[in-house]
């Protein structure tokens, strides 16, 4: 028996509106648990997870294992570096050792996108996506959406700029096929060489002046700026891309409403974000890292369980 | 769903049910010091809500009320599915010290009360815990047993008791059906 979700959460291009919305709503009843003194209740005890990161983190991986610990699973984090996988074992190698210890749930993250994927068609375990490549990641853009929903109360018709280098980002791709799927507009925004040649084709405006995008929005997603991207030459420089794409108060300011701010982090401040901006009175990026937790809680739990052989044993026993 | 219903209480005695229970909880309490009321999600949370509407009416104190949903803590959640909707927990009072009183619509197995049980020791130690429940159907398969019960039912397994509010099925009453097979 698979659960609502079926056995993995890869990316939300799949999904439907109906299981983004349960998946959203779930979220909300797991908020309270993170404001317990204690921050713990038993739905996973037994279950065992493995964390598997290929590539740095430090928001993601702890969300996740927050997440795991506070509905009592036991996890393992394994990370590329210190690991057998430096040593030249395959992907699916690591997984199918890992798996024959008797595992249930395997997050990953990896550079490569579709990595996820190819690892969910291999293992029996639930394979939830922290992020492929340039490909999604799906939790973050439900942490998103349940971040915009609290504040607004709806999505639907929402204008929703995502600002910065969306070619790269798996952030902007899960974003872009959640709001579309929850019926919100989509914009981007960004010097072209970082958007991809065929974004009309995802159905999102395309502005090439922030100070168009922020008349527009009723909120911007901005992006980091990943300064890997210098070597390629996609921009000219940091000073410059301040000067003409960085979200500064001055511009907010000559915005006609007030325009939520969303940041996946990690910020590079007075880059694409002015400090005054990502600490302002209009910025919920606390709330997202918060949300967060509660967004992972909730797919962890909707993809657990539902092991068919043990329901028939039980069955004679009811509730109440 | 056309299966013939026998009506066990109907709006008026449901009423009188809930007034009475609010006055034994009261007394079992010696009084409405230290009393937290506590309604299991979802009707539970409807039935406190009048318990607590009743014991303001005749003490004319408002006791601290708040909702527990037991979901997460259920025994059975490795072998259902899909998963069960989680509904939201609200307990804004600090337990320890306190006598918390449990509310719910129908007492059968006694898995919910455990699990409730359970919760409530990850908010805090309460002096006292008690159960309040609007039917007590038999059927115990833990060694839970209520302190306040508004009606006794004996039936069998294959036929189930629903208590219908007006707050989610427009309407007062409590009913018995034959269980469809879900």
């Amino acid at each position: 028996m698979t659960s609502a979700l079926g056995k993995d959460l890869l990316a939300l291009e799949p999904l439907s509106s109906e299981q983004i919305r349960l998946i959203l709503d779930t979220a909300e009843p797991f908020k309270e648990i993170s404001e317990r003194s204690i921050k713990k209740v038993p739905t996973l005890r037994g279950s065992t997870i493995v964390n598997l990161f290929f590539e740095a983190s430090t928001r993601t991986r702890i969300s996740f294992e927050f997440a795991e610990k506070r509905l009592s699973a036991d996890t393992v984090n394994v990370a590329s570096s210190g690991s057998s996988v430096s040593k030249g074992e395959t992907l699916v190698d690591t997984a199918r050792n890992l798996e024959a210890m008797r595992i249930d749930m395997v997050v990953i993250r990896h550079g490569a996108s579709g990595a996820a994927q190819f690892l969910a068609e291999r293992i029996e375990s639930n394979v939830i996506n922290a992020g492929d490549g340039t490909h999604e990641h799906p939790t973050q853009g439900l942490l998103d959406l349940l971040t915009l929903r609290d504040h607004f109360h709806r999505l639907d018709g929402l204008k929703v700029c995502i600002c910065g280098d969306v070619l790269h980002s798996r952030v902007a791709r899960s974003n872009i096929w959640g709001l579309k799927k929850m019926g919100a507009e989509v914009a981007v925004c960004g010097p072209r060489s970082l958007l991809p040649n065929a974004i009309d084709e995802l159905g999102v405006t395309v502005f090439s002046r922030i100070e168009d995008a922020i008349q527009w929005a009723d909120a911007l997603n901005v992006l980091r700026l990943q300064l890997e991207r210098m070597q390629g030459g996609y921009i000219p420089s940091l000073r410059e891309y301040n000067r003409v794409f960085g979200v500064t108060s001055e511009r907010l300011a000559r915005a006609p409403k007030d325009v939520l701010i969303l940041h996946p982090g990690p910020m590079n401040r007075g880059v694409e974000i002015d400090s005054d901006v990502a600490d302002g009175p209009h910025s919920v990026i606390l709330n997202q890292v918060t949300n967060g937790v509660a967004i992972r809680m909730a797919v962890l739990y909707l993809l657990s369980g539902g092991r068919p052989e043990l329901a028939e044993a039980a069955k004679g026993g009811g509730g109440r | 769903m056309t299966d013939r219903q026998t009506t066990v209480l109907d709006a008026r005695a449901m009423d009188r049910a809930l007034r009475r229970m609010a006055d034994e909880i009261v007394e079992l309490n010696e009084g409405t010091d230290g009393l937290i009321i506590v309604g299991i999600q979802r009707r539970g949370v409807q039935l406190a809500a009048r318990i607590v509407g009743s014991i303001r009416d005749r003490e004319g104190v408002e006791v601290p009320s708040g909702a527990l949903d037991i979901t997460l803590y259920r025994d059975d959640l490795q072998t259902v599915g899909p998963r069960p909707v989680v509904g939201p927990t609200n307990l804004p009072w600090a337990i320890d010290g306190k006598h918390v009183v449990i509310v719910d619509d129908v007492l059968y197995t006694g898995r919910t009360i455990r699990a409730a049980l359970d919760e409530l020791a990850d908010f805090g130690r309460p002096r006292r815990i008690a159960l309040a429940v609007l039917i007590d159907r038999g059927g115990r398969e833990l060694p839970i047993q209520p302190d306040v019960v508004g009606k006794t039912v004996e039936i069998g397994r294959t036929q189930r008791v629903d208590v219908l509010v007006s707050e989610l099925d427009g309407r007062d009453a409590v009913v018995i059906a034959a269980k469809t097979s879900a």
